[in-house]
């Protein structure tokens, strides 16, 4: 076993910490640095419940090594919000795209890499898209409206500011 | 599950990575996008004493033509894949696969070098691999050596890689014009492996006939194959559903599937026989500008 320090950026703050080589992303991020917004469910890479950014890039966190994330920007749900509710926020809350919310956080970062690399996915292209992320009351339908919700939002913010 | 006890090692050259798995001996291993390599520790399938982390070695990391191959490096994601305009427009076939492996975020770390260097034959990529007549680069202490996709995998779970080496580029012919090709996989589910997948890749001549036929099935068998039998039928003559089928035939033949949880043995050559069809009509569709 080695024994590393790492440095991360977390949802913009520098963090330190020693980590055993074998220790996962997800625990890191839950159980060292009370992250725990980033959610643990098949624990097999298959559910996306763990999913985060690392360098922009959505990542199933329990499939990677805290280790290999140093030097790196990693990003969860609880780095989302700015001012305001980010437009996936606002549109998970008005599309009733959760319902149990076990899945959201994954959801919500696989969608903000998403609408960044695609600003306006077709329904087809969101399906695919998510198509890493099992949501366990399968309430797909208001999920895909609430992304769909967050493009509009997120493109109108866009003409706005042009 | 927490992975078992290892050593973590960040070589910032591709000669130090090599270095480094000699100097640690057999029970270390290179650790790329580590979508096989980190689930497989979970489960104990795998305990290395030693995980020597290439990722930092960006120059293996690229997509370029050059000198009459498609030039990808081994640790290029798979999700780049997706991305590259060269690929979209000359190599459906290798969009195909990308788009059919795993999901969005395992292609964002899942390389192209891993899935062929796992050696598992569930993976996507070694058929295609075949289909394409591909050739992968292996660097060693004693420099670099390339082997044909259709020698890389001898046996189950095998590659010809010896200890110390790494699989640093895949080489694809360039295909002449008139050339297509598709893959088609039957899942389960998204992100599961192939029940059955067949790679094709084909070129027309000036009279419409199969010139090149690069024909790769996965998951049928103890390693990838290539429908040796179903590119001989084809060569030469032209495109219609009677050949079609009969590629099918001969390949659903020459497939070699066991009982499994997903499905029977006779299911998967039934697959087979279906999916032959459907990627050659594909790939000649492509091949004749059509789609």
């Amino acid at each position: 076993m080695s024994k590393h320090t790492i440095s991360i950026t977390l949802n913009g703050e520098s963090v330190s910490q020693e980590v055993d080589s074998r220790l996962l992303l997800v625990h890191l991020l839950r159980d060292d640095l009370q992250k725990t917004g980033t959610h643990i469910g098949c624990d097999t890479s298959n559910c996306g419940a763990c999913t985060v950014l690392v360098d922009g890039r959505a990542v199933k966190s329990c499939t990677v090594f805290a280790v290999q994330a140093n030097g790196k920007l990693v990003e969860t749900i609880e780095g989302v919000e700015q001012e305001a509710l980010h437009p996936l926020q606002e549109g998970f809350h008005e599309e009733h795209g959760l319902q149990c919310g076990f899945c959201t956080p994954g959801m919500i970062m696989r969608a903000k890499e998403l609408l960044e690399k695609n600003p306006n996915p077709t329904e087809e292209e969101i399906r695919w898209g998510i198509s890493g992320n099992l949501c366990r009351c399968t309430g797909y339908v208001n999920i895909i409206k609430a992304i769909q919700y967050a493009a509009n939002k997120i493109n109108e913010q866009q003409k706005e500011a042009a | 599950m927490i992975p078992p006890s290892f050593d973590y090692l960040t070589p910032q050259s591709l000669s130090e990575a090599i270095g480094l798995l000699h100097q640690h001996g057999p029970d270390a291993k290179v650790l790329a996008g580590g979508h096989s390599l980190i689930p497989a520790m979970r489960l104990r399938f795998a305990e290395p004493s030693h995980l020597i982390d290439i990722s930092g070695l960006e120059d293996l990391s690229y997509i370029r033509e050059a000198d009459g191959f498609l030039r990808i490096g081994a640790m290029t994601r798979e999700a780049d894949l997706e991305d590259s305009e060269v690929v979209r427009t000359g190599y459906p076939i290798l969009l195909d696969t990308a788009k059919m492996i795993a999901d969005p975020q395992v292609r964002n770390l899942a390389t192209v070098g891993g899935n062929l260097a796992h050696g598992d034959p569930a993976n996507d990529h070694p058929a295609t691999m075949l289909a394409l007549r591909a050739q992968v680069e292996i660097t060693g202490q004693g420099g670099k050596r390339t082997v044909p996709a259709d020698d890389f995998f001898p046996d189950f779970f095998t590659t010809v890689l010896e200890h110390g080496e790494i699989l640093t580029e895949i080489q694809i012919p360039v295909p002449p014009l008139n050339s297509g090709g598709a893959y088609l996989k039957i899942e389960r589910k998204v992100g599961d492996y192939a029940v059955a997948a067949v790679a094709a890749q084909v070129s027309l001549g000036a009279d419409g006939a199969f010139q090149q036929v690069g024909l790769g099935l996965t998951n049928v068998g103890p390693i990838p194959i290539r429908a040796a039998r179903s590119e001989d039928a084809l060569r030469g003559q032209r495109p219609d559903e009677a050949l079609y089928a009969r590629a099918g035939q001969l390949a659903s033949e020459d497939a070699d599937p066991g009982d499994d949880l997903r499905g029977s043995a006779d299911y998967k050559r039934s697959l087979i026989r279906e999916l032959m069809k459907r990627a050659l009509r594909r790939a000649v569709d492509r091949a004749q500008g059509r789609s």
